[in-house]
């Protein structure tokens, strides 16, 4: 149905408005009476023992009321936070994953780490508390570069070589005969920069323990409550999940921070039944900085074996992942799973084989940041196809061309894991090539170098995979939760709906968004949907947000919940109009009998659900509320062309970017608008990751770029007004026929920036961020800033 | 993080060596110190007041002198912990060369590191901070080595 406020329609969010006025409700807002507060004590060095706490000082601070250390923890058996993915080394053995206690007990590996939690009456008394703590630390080599990560110091007792596996994919012989067949080997080495999360609104955690039913109740600042709800049962020991409720009220951006399982919410919880007391903790920014998982960091050598007509032979990839110095939730599967299956991008390349060695460094755990993997896989293979291209003098427009998948190939078995279930990489790519008016590119250049700065182009046709599925393969491959999705869809008295769906959004709008689908499908009226989401309370088990899945994953779910209202809907429609089931139609949130002008509104039928007069009790239950768990059949592969044009001025280095054209292959979209916005921001942090955003440590293991001061986040004057646009070819296997629009931006801007700027400088590489001391170096060294 | 440097002092080296171990001339001397007690043979523990950028906070000094050779040279072993602010530690070799009976060269070479808070907020503006330091606390010896 074609509305206003239907599917395909850019309705204005159900949550600006309290979004704007101020009057969302996030965790810090949320207050219980005699709520005490928590401040962490960190460590501030990269690696010590510690080989005494004196807490004595701590505790007797005017208003502290407890001090917890990782001692008190683990007598109180509080077990370790786990990562979720079982990864395989090459040799068949498990992956080695080191003790991950939530508060330090012996030693500390990072700057940041917690290792006490100190409660106050107030935050000020906490704070006391946390500065009168006397541990005694002692100091010892911290190993922080990644590339000679496996060759130091040894960090955890468990970890030989620091590694945590040694993983491969594809077919390693087959790859080596497809280079030996090489006209043309084209090369890269690489570093994907660390980049820190920086959500508006820092974690936060408000734990509780109600006395009387013997039940926690932990606020807290997720992606997906339920997971948080899981491991604090099953593995960290707090409560079973019957008695462990997780809520996460409005959520101020995540970007896959927000997905794991942290030491602060743990300690809040515990502390809670420990206390019998609310106990509060917010994040400061600088925590934030040190103690939320980092993204990306990879050190990357990758080689691409061309025909001489420029086809891909074979491509072969040698990656190190930085894990920092504990695993993180999901830490194992971004550099793997996510990442090496995503190698073939958008081409035919026959051989692929993946390397990656995953390393132990004395640095903040690394894991899922927006794109996760691919945005890493995307800059390897987008990068490589560039330099193969100028290095053959060939049009890189015109070399992807020749190799793309043609939509007569779907579906198409990449040689690394993954099959494709449909796309048009050449439509994308034409559009774009059309939006960036790339025929007047040497003009434009011409023109720029006229005035004395230099122009350059470049290309990223990436390929994601969303809506990680299905269960029963990510399982086989070490995954240690179910993918499915859950969706329940409650139609009210009077034909009102809510919809209770076990997606998260902290930023996505489902609010909208499903209450599009809900409106389209049923006829209700928008302003009648209400969405519900992040509570484990009143949703059942469900994975939540992260890989771009709550449309492709929990919208089917919603969509299998409201076939169910449907079919229920025609049974009493049938009923109350005296009619056969199989006459009745549903249509424009009508029940028509066919050939007939009998009908009755949804309203109608759903009043008679619930006050069933004439009713067919004996053959039908009461009530139109319907419930739904989807688990996908395949991943989405969401596909697009991005290109970027780029002016620099080589007196100061400073790098414009002129022109940026995302053209974006969603499948279906149900809002334009939200779509286009999750593409800004998106583009906007892949812009960000280019050109100035970087994670630095120094070679002592401390945070250099810790706060705002020389963290440098994307501004508006550093973007360009974004040209978006979208082809469409739906999903052929899920019931929206919609891919996923989340992640995308971050994905390929990256590698389009990139080789924008090595294009405008004439050099293979330039080190990301290419901030302006960078390129200004580049130029008068020929790259390698 | 390196710095040195050398200051001209009027006054005779046994003179200016003795001030240098002066607790007392000390305290005066170090912007900030609220305390400056000995706790044994050649060690002392000091409260400094400091403030590195956004960084403010009481720092707890444990110095050490080492190889003390009177009135020529010794060597300050400094660890500082700034409890939540982080920490620092140095070392400072102090040498007073004779340029006349009654004018002595003292020269400075001071390496260190921070850490913590300190690192992450301050990275950039702690060589300036205690380049400020050490300049002062130079100008107030000078000076109340001159009263």
């Amino acid at each position: 149905m074609a509305t206003e406020t239907g599917i395909g329609a850019s309705v204005k969010r159900k949550e600006d408005a309290r979004f704007i006025t101020g009057a969302g409700r996030y965790t810090d807002d949320v207050g219980q009476h005699g709520q005490t507060y928590a401040v962490f004590a960190r460590s501030p060095y990269a690696r010590a023992r510690l080989n005494g706490l004196d807490t004595s000082a701590a505790l007797a601070t005017d208003g502290v009321v407890a001090v917890f250390t990782g001692a008190d923890l683990q007598a109180s058996e509080v077990g370790d936070l786990p990562c979720g993915w079982m990864v395989k080394s090459k040799d068949g053995s498990d992956m080695v994953q080191p003790p991950h206690p939530p508060l330090a007990v012996s030693s500390v590996n990072y700057v940041g780490e917690p290792y006490a939690v100190v409660i106050g009456e107030t935050l000020e008394a906490a704070k006391n508390g946390a500065e009168a703590l006397d541990p005694d630390f002692e100091e010892q080599d911290a190993v922080v570069d990644l590339a000679t990560a496996a060759e130091a110091d040894q960090i955890h007792e468990s970890v030989p070589n620091n590694q945590c596996y040694d993983w491969e994919l594809g077919d390693k012989a087959a790859t080596d005969a497809a280079f030996a067949q090489a006209h043309h080997v084209a090369s890269i080495d690489i570093v994907n920069n660390r980049l820190i999360p920086n959500a508006i609104e820092p974690r936060a955690a408000l734990g509780e323990y109600d006395e009387a039913s013997g039940t926690y109740t932990l606020h807290t600042t997720s992606q997906n409550p339920h997971l948080e709800r899981l491991v604090l049962a099953a593995f960290v020991n707090i409560a079973p999940e019957a008695r462990l409720r997780v809520i996460s009220p409005d959520v101020g951006g995540g970007f896959g921070s927000k997905i794991f399982v942290y030491a602060e919410e743990t300690a809040v919880i515990w502390a809670a039944g420990q206390l019998r007391r609310p106990v509060k903790w917010r994040a400061e920014r600088s925590e934030s900085f040190l103690a939320d998982a980092h993204g990306r960091d990879h050190v990357t050598h990758a080689e691409l074996a061309l025909a001489e007509d420029g086809r891909f032979l074979g491509l072969r990839v040698k990656n190190k992942a930085n894990m920092g110095a504990y695993l993180s939730t999901f830490a194992s599967s971004v550099p793997t799973y996510l990442y090496g299956t995503l190698m073939a991008g958008q081409y035919k390349t026959p051989a692929i084989y993946v390397e990656v060695q995953s390393l132990f460094t004395n640095t903040a755990p690394v894991d899922a940041y927006r794109g996760a993997g691919r945005p890493e896989a995307t800059y390897v293979v987008e990068r490589l196809v560039e330099t193969a291209a100028r290095e053959m003098g060939i049009d890189p427009a015109e070399l992807r061309r020749r190799n793309f998948i043609q939509p007569a190939d779907f579906p198409y078995e990449t040689p690394v894991a993954l099959t494709y279930d449909t796309g048009d990489y050449e439509a994308s790519l034409d559009r774009a090539l059309d939006h960036a008016d790339y025929s007047g590119f040497q003009a434009r250049r011409e023109a720029s170098e006229q005035g004395g700065k230099k122009r350059g182009i470049g290309f990223s046709c990436y390929i994601e995979a969303c809506g990680l599925a299905p269960s029963q393969v990510a399982i086989s491959l070490g995954a240690g939760v179910g993918l499915f999705e859950v969706g329940e869809v409650r139609v009210d008295v009077t034909g009102s709906v809510t919809v209770v769906t076990g997606s998260h959004s902290h930023g996505q709008s489902h609010e909208t968004t499903f209450a599009q689908i809900i409106s389209d499908k049923l006829g209700v009226p928008f302003e009648n949907v209400t969405v519900l989401h992040g509570d484990t309370g009143r949703s059942d088990y469900a994975l939540g947000t992260y890989g771009s899945r709550s449309l492709a994953v929990g919208g089917s779910a919603i969509i299998k919940a409201t076939d169910k209202i449907i079919a229920k809907g025609k049974k009493i429609a049938a009923h109350m109009l005296e009619a056969k089931e199989d006459q009745v139609e549903f249509e424009d949130g009508s029940f028509n009998v066919a050939d007939s002008n009998q009908s009755l509104t949804f309203g109608e039928v759903a009043f008679a659900a619930y006050v069933p007069a004439n009713y067919p009790l004996e053959e039908l239950e009461p009530g139109l509320s319907e419930k739904a768990f989807y688990d996908p059949p395949n991943f989405t592969y969401p596909a697009g062309a991005h290109i970027c044009e780029v002016e620099v001025d080589p007196d100061t280095g400073v790098v414009t970017i002129e022109k940026f054209v995302a053209v974006d292959d969603f499948g279906h979209v149900i809002n334009p608008m939200i779509v286009e916005g999750q593409v800004h921001g998106g583009l906007a942090q892949g812009i960000g990751q280019a050109l100035l955003e970087h994670g630095v440590y120094d070679d002592t293991g401390q945070l250099l770029s810790g706060s705002y001061m020389d963290y440098t986040m994307p501004r508006a004057d550093d973007l360009p007004s974004f040209t978006v646009d979208t082809t469409v070819t739906p999903c052929t296997h899920n019931p929206l026929g919609v891919k996923g629009c989340g992640e995308a931006g971050a994905i390929g801007s990256t590698a389009a920036v990139m080789n924008a700027v090595t294009d405008a400088l004439g050099v293979k590489d330039v080190p990301m961020p290419a901030t302006s001391e960078t390129v200004w170096r580049a130029l008068r060294n020929g790259g390698n800033g | 993080m390196e710095q040195s440097g050398e200051y001209r002092i009027a006054g005779p080296r046994m003179r200016v060596w003795e001030a240098l171990n002066d607790p007392a001339v000390l305290v005066r001397c170090i912007d900030g110190c609220r305390s400056m007690t000995p706790v044994g043979d050649d060690r002392f523990e000091a409260v400094v007041a400091a403030r590195v950028g956004p960084v403010k906070a009481t720092f707890n000094a444990a110095i050490a002198l080492c190889d003390v050779e009177p009135p020529e040279r010794y060597r300050l072993e400094v660890q500082v912990k700034g409890g939540v602010a982080g920490f620092a530690k140095g070392t400072a070799l102090v040498e007073l060369e004779e340029v006349t009976t009654e004018e002595t060269l003292l020269k400075y070479q001071i390496t260190g590191g921070i850490g913590g808070k300190l690192a992450q907020i301050g990275s950039r503006l702690v060589e300036s901070a205690a380049r400020k330091l050490t300049a002062s606390f130079f100008e107030r010896f000078a000076v109340d080595f001159a009263a």
